[in-house]
């Protein structure tokens, strides 16, 4: 708990109303977009300037209490869930677009301004920011640079760091960095921004970022193709790519998550189709229509049992619904939604997506997966109940097993939620001794009283950021220690 | 404003509601099923219009879901903070519209509102105010009333004083009103009318007590819409008001006795379909079986009566109906009420005709579905922020530079109005009906 001398500093620095410290706006914040995990923190504060968070981190390595950078809390691996003895820092009120640079195609943003709204934005200018997770429609793009988010353009158009051309940063000390700029070249230095771009707010706070804009593309066309097996899917994904076809997205759904979709959007699927294919080639128009009907063939030969080729837009948004209403397909069966990111080389996917369909059978659990079959980052959705703790077990073993193989098969344990704490104990576990040193040594460097954001990612030994949050009833422990219950009603 | 189970059981459960745990706290009677739905992923967060009003997590619904957990297991008591985050909720359940797992939020929030009301001083008095205003034509009339002295002498006091005790906010709103409706359309009115082309069968409609008191000019367009459309269309007087105020404050008996008013009232009528032209009271009255689920005389009746019953939009765009030879001369656009377009799913139908009857005039609403801030007894409690709400509203008109809106809901139409009269703009808002009927009189 942090002191009341503490607190009072921090009410002098952020003024009154800016300084949230009720039980009610702590369980408020005790938890983020992460299935199972949560924990309150001891005050909020709201940032007016870059100063307030400057001293702010000054505060904390004096006082030495932790901060918990947060943006919309929309994050899947934990990264915004409060530890002990700490202040959540949100940043989601910065939410302004600074300026759109049409001669250079790039945009100063604050950190808070939501992805979907940015997007809307640029395009309405002809341009093009393509990063789009899912969430997009509430995430920050502050929180995307922080877990270096990707989305279903990735294939083509890559993730947010491949965006990122610079930012101005809060560091652990307080002091303020700037990086990067308008130039696409620029080797002065080690490249530190990329450091910093995934970080999941442990090395630093971003306060103003510079990103990188393309011509939105001409014209687009989709195609779904429906298979009995992921194996002809699997195919088809490397037929397109030995044709040297770039696909801006290249989605896949397994049986499992079609017979979801069906279940609850009702859009004529065959339950029995073991796989779909959702392909969308976008650009210059002729060579769309070159692409689509290439694809359209390679779909054929790989052994789709039929293939559709949407004629327009509204058809094309048609096509898509069955792919876009997955996660919602999903998230209804069961109360408890654990959305993974298991991601392998693309060669690999059919080998995976059976291996998680044997162990969801052995571990007797629910599990569906679809995902970005292009880049090999699959989404294997685990359904349950968080209230039935055996269930909970046993689906921590089956996952537990499943990114064992996406590492064994040359994958990682996330694609693109992040580590922060779900992740957390696979790394030390699956990863080189000296890259995990590496990290260690850069997180202590930057960061020595560890008060940024600790405990996420990696433990930096001796261990520094004190109990960690781990499950519900450890919230419920803290919480009945309410300290003003005066205020209750009845 | 669903009236699902759980909210049903909690009410004829007032005992349960109060039920106290093992370390002496109350507790909220929400079923654990509904309240570990939410996987907390946030999405919901883009579509509140209270979460954009503050950027505060609880104020949106995955904060007030998040609280509700937390008095559900005892973990906190209900606080002052509780109660004003529940209240401050618009239920415009957007965020019902947004959820990808299907959390049923409205259920949660009346729930949530009605266990503090039923805990509270007072309840009972509120009750039974209520009850006796609300019950019969002389109810209906009363509210009239009130609003036509409230408007000629303009008190504030009488506002207040009735706020307490009828929760609507066109109380309060009735300073800003563009005018009350002289006349109760169900007083004009026979209790049946011919069809204007050949029929087609009969309908009977709700003449509603906001949107009669305040609109009986929709109501008048509604009859003549179908009848155009060749409707039989029966306005049984002794209707009574389709409950849903007594539901929302938390009274489902007096609701319930209502409810089985109007169906004796309906079937009597002999129709095919009962046509109700606002959104609320549509919405409610397609709960009437879940309402009445329990009750065995009423149960099987209900249910025959809940699927009789149709949107006004949703009944004409369902049956067809005849396109009228001109189309609007000035812009048109159109805002969605929340109880049609997030409660009943209605957006499609109504859009459909907006944009027929405007042709080149139609103007795209940006944040269309975005509840405009009337939200029943909203703007008496929080009428800054109601304020605020209605400046977006009223922004987003603006720009997208429609001359005249339509929409389907009382609430929305005196909001809207309301707010352009005291801006000083030139905006024309009309119901649905009225924008029809409009264009149909040009032929004549
Ligand atoms: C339904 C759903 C779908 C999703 N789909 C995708 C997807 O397709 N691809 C994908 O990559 N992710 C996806 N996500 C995960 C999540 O939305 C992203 O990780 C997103 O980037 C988080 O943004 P946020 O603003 O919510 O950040 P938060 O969750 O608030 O924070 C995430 C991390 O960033 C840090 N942080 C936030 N703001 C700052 C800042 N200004 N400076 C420094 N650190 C900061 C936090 O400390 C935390 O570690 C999805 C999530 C959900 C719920
Ligand atoms: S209510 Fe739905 S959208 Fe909102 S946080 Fe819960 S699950 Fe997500
Ligand atoms: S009902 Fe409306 S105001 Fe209430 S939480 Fe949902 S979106 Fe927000």
């Amino acid at each position: 708990m942090i002191t009341d001398g503490v607190k009072k500093k921090l009410r002098e620095i952020f003024g009154k109303s800016n300084y949230l410290d009720s039980t009610e706006d702590r369980i408020a914040y005790s938890y983020d977009g992460t299935a199972l995990l949560s924990s309150m923190p001891d005050a909020i504060v709201i940032p007016s300037s870059v100063e307030h968070i400057s001293r702010l981190m000054k505060l904390a390595n004096d006082a030495k209490f932790a901060v918990i950078p947060r943006g919309s809390g929309s994050g899947l691996s934990g990264g915004s869930i409060p530890s002990e003895n700490s202040v959540v820092l949100l940043m989601s009120r910065w939410d302004k677009v600074i300026e759109l640079d049409r001669n250079n195609l790039t945009a100063w943003v604050e950190p808070g301004a939501i992805t979907g709204k940015f997007q809307t934005l640029v395009e309405s200018h002809g341009l093009f920011y393509p990063p789009d997770p899912g969430s997009s429609q509430i995430c920050t793009l502050g929180g995307n640079v922080a877990e270096n988010a990707g989305g279903l353009r990735g294939l083509k158009y890559g993730v947010t760091k491949n965006y990122v051309l610079g930012f101005e940063v809060v560091l652990a000390s307080g002091e303020v960095m700037r990086i990067g700029g308008k130039n696409m070249k620029d080797v002065a230095g080690y490249n530190l921004k990329d450091v910093l771009i995934g970080s999941e707010g442990t090395l630093g706070i971003f306060t103003k970022i510079l990103l990188k804009l393309i011509p939105l593309p001409q014209t687009g066309r989709t195609l779904l193709a429906f298979y009995d097996s992921i194996a002809g899917a699997a195919e088809t994904v490397s037929a397109i790519t030995a044709a040297r076809i770039m696909p801006a997205m290249l989605e896949f759904l397994d049986n499992a998550t079609i017979r979801a979709v069906e279940d609850f959007a009702h859009l004529g699927l065959d339950k029995e189709t073991g796989a779909i294919l959702l392909v969308e080639v976008d650009g210059p128009r002729s060579a769309v229509e070159e692409d689509a009907s290439a694809i359209e063939a390679i779909c054929v030969k790989s052994g789709a049992k039929s293939v559709r080729l949407a004629n327009d837009e509204a058809e094309g948004t048609k096509l898509k619904s069955a792919r876009k209403s997955a996660f919602s397909a999903l998230a209804r069966i069961r109360p408890t939604t654990i959305l993974e990111d298991a991601t392998v080389p693309r060669s690999e996917l059919a080998t995976m997506v059976d291996f998680i369909n044997v162990t969801a059978k052995k571990h007797d659990i629910e599990i569906g997966t679809f995902g970005h079959a292009g880049d090999g980052n699959l989404h294997p959705t685990g359904l349950t109940n968080e209230r039935d703790h055996a269930e909970i077990a046993r689906i921590e073993s089956a996952f537990e097993e499943i990114f064992r193989k996406a590492v064994d098969l040359g994958g990682t344990i996330t694609g693109e939620h992040g580590v922060g704490l779900a992740k957390k104990k696979f790394m030390e576990s699956l990863y080189d001794t000296p890259f995990i040193k590496m990290m260690k040594k850069t997180k202590e460097m930057l960061d020595p009283n560890c008060v940024l954001n600790p405990g996420k990612i990696i433990s930096v030994a001796p261990r520094c950021e004190g109990a960690l949050p781990k499950s519900r009833e450890q919230i419920e422990k803290l919480t009945s220690q309410m300290e003003n219950p005066s205020e209750a009603y009845f | 404003m669903n009236l699902q189970d759980s909210k049903i059981k909690s009410v004829s459960n007032r005992e349960a509601a109060k039920s106290t745990a093992p370390d002496g706290r109350f507790h909220l009677a929400i079923s654990e099923e509904l309240i570990t739905q939410c996987m907390h992923c946030g999405l919901c967060l883009s579509v509140c219009p209270t979460y954009a009003l503050t950027g505060l997590e609880r104020s949106s619904p995955r904060g007030r879901i998040r609280l509700m957990k937390s008095v559900m297991d005892g973990t906190i008591p209900v606080t002052g903070t509780f109660e004003y985050e529940m209240n401050f909720c618009l239920d415009c359940q957007a965020c019902q519209t947004a959820c990808p797992a299907g959390v049923k939020y409205g259920e949660l929030v009346e729930a949530a509102r009605e266990y503090i009301q039923v805990n509270k001083k007072g309840f009972k008095l509120k009750r039974l105010l209520l009850k006796n205003f609300f019950m019969g034509r002389s109810g209906l009339r009363a509210v009239a009333t009130v609003l036509r002295f409230y408007q000629k002498i303009g008190l504030e006091k009488v506002v207040i004083f009735l706020s307490r005790i009828v929760p609507i906010g066109i109380l309060k709103r009735a300073r800003l009103l563009p005018q009350l409706s002289d006349k109760f359309a169900i007083d004009v009115l026979p209790e049946m009318v011919e069809p204007k082309s050949a029929e087609r069968g009969k309908v009977a409609v709700l003449t509603g007590c906001v949107m009669d008191a305040m609109f009986a000019e929709a109501n008048l367009d509604t009859v003549d819409v179908l009848r155009e459309n060749g409707w039989r269309v029966a306005v049984p007087h002794e209707q009574v008001c389709c409950g849903s105020v007594n539901g929302h404050a938390g009274d489902n008996e007096t609701a319930r006795t209502l409810a089985m008013k109007n169906i004796e009232v309906f079937e009597n009528t002999g129709a095919q379909y009962y046509v109700v032209n606002s959104a609320g009271c549509s919405a409610f009255m397609k709960e009437y079986d879940k309402l009445l689920a329990d009750n065995p005389e009423y149960s099987e009746r209900a249910k025959r009566f809940s699927t009789r019953v149709k949107e006004f939009s949703e009944f004409i765009h369902e049956t067809g109906y005849r396109k009228p030879k001109a189309k609007f001369g000035s812009t048109v656009t159109y805002h969605e009420a929340c109880h049609l377009v997030h409660t009943q799913k209605i957006s499609a139908q109504p859009r459909e005709i907006v944009k027929d009857l405007a042709g080149d005039n139609y103007r795209e609403l940006n944040e269309a579905t975005w509840c405009c801030g009337s939200a029943g007894i909203y703007n008496v409690v929080h009428y800054d922020e109601a304020a605020k709400l209605l400046d977006r509203k009223l922004d987003n008109i603006n720009k997208c530079g429609a001359h005249t809106v339509i929409t389907g809901n009382p609430g929305c139409l005196a909001q809207i109005a309301a707010g352009a009269k005291n801006d000083g703009m030139d905006m024309d808002v009309i119901h649905l009906a009225t924008a029809l009927n409009r264009l149909y009189k040009t032929e004549k």
